[in-house]
């Protein structure tokens, strides 16, 4: 997993959903560990549209499960 | 001071009838109000500006037009560091008894009425979501409960207006944000003026409070919705109408 990328993401995490950074891991999951609910999410993933420059459909978004998914999409799109 | 004092206010369909009349109470009562329209109307912000103390900037926008609404709204919060409240009134009328009625005249109600109260209410759901606070008021109409005919475009709109303003309301209540909409009735504006004598007669003939409206009657409804004397009303439809739907 690429670090950079994680770390970034965990700083958007940390910014959208109020949580400390130590509690995001590549395993957590954001509706069981990171307590996001739907709204949360929509913000989760326009945050890390503009933070990485990228378009995340709702068809991909919806896969995200966990951190690391998110880190393997980006890494992927950043290719 | 005024129970909006620091506010940051958009009002769309500012520059005459109800929407200038919101904007000055808005003002009148301590927010900056960003007023829109078709064309910019300096003399009529830097007025009330001067007249208020506070700020009021006009920006042309066309609310029907996606892009236009996504720009002008960016440059707005980008203006004024946030946005706490956003009133939809924006309206047209082409009013024509339904079997003459044009595509485009249907369309275009239907664009500017309802599309735009979409495009604005997305345009400014971001910033009130981080800010776990925020008021939308949209204009809707009596229209939107009673029939009238040829106002086949003009009632459909308001209607689907009520029901995004209940949507609304369910979909951002989590965050604090509320969304009520407001139903004037027969209110005395250019709009109306431009109904014929005989509609205007048997309107005014059956208002319980025996007078038409005043374009302030509906101000004051968006004044109080907009503060924080409202918090605790969401997805509600407000009659301003001198009884006419009691």
């Amino acid at each position: 997993m690429n670090e950079e990328i994680f770390k970034k993401v965990t700083a958007v995490i940390v910014d959208k959903l109020g949580v400390k950074a130590e509690d995001v891991k590549p395993e957590s999951e954001f509706g069981n560990d990171l307590g996001a609910d739907s709204l949360d999410r929509v913000e989760l993933v326009m945050a890390l549209e503009d933070e990485f420059e990228v378009e995340i459909l709702d068809s991909d978004a919806e896969k995200f499960a966990k951190v690391a998914d998110v880190v393997a999409f980006i890494e992927a799109k950043k290719a | 001071m005024g129970k909006l004092t620091g506010k940051k206010a958009i009002v769309t369909g500012a520059s005459r009838g109800i929407g200038l009349a919101i904007a000055t109470k808005l003002a009148s009562e301590g927010a900056d109000v960003a007023i829109l329209s078709t064309s910019v109307k300096e003399d009529l912000a830097a007025k009330l500006s001067a007249e208020l103390g506070v700020q009021v900037k006009s920006y042309a926008c066309n609310v029907a037009d996606s892009e236009t609404v996504q720009s002008v709204f960016k440059q707005i919060i980008a203006d004024m560091g946030t946005v706490d409240i956003l009133v939809n009134n924006a309206g047209i009328t082409r009013d024509g008894l339904l079997m003459r009625m044009k595509d485009e005249d249907f369309d275009a109600v239907i664009a500017t009425n309802l599309r735009s109260v979409f495009l604005c209410t997305r345009a400014v759901a971001r910033t009130m979501m981080g800010k776990r606070t925020g008021r939308i008021i949209n204009i809707s109409s009596i229209n939107a409960l009673h029939g009238q005919a040829g106002q086949a475009n003009y009632a459909a709109a308001k209607a689907g207006i009520i029901g995004m303003t209940r949507s609304n309301a369910m979909e951002f209540a989590s965050r604090g944000i509320t969304v009520n909409a407001i139903a004037p009735g027969f209110i005395g504006t250019d709009m109306t003026a431009a109904m014929d004598d005989a509609t205007k007669e048997k309107y005014a003939a059956q208002i319980p409070l025996g007078r038409i409206g005043k374009p302030e009657d509906v101000a004051n409804a968006v004044a109080f919705l907009a503060s924080d004397d409202a918090c605790y009303i969401t997805g509600q439809i407000l009659g301003v109408d001198g009884g006419l739907n009691a």
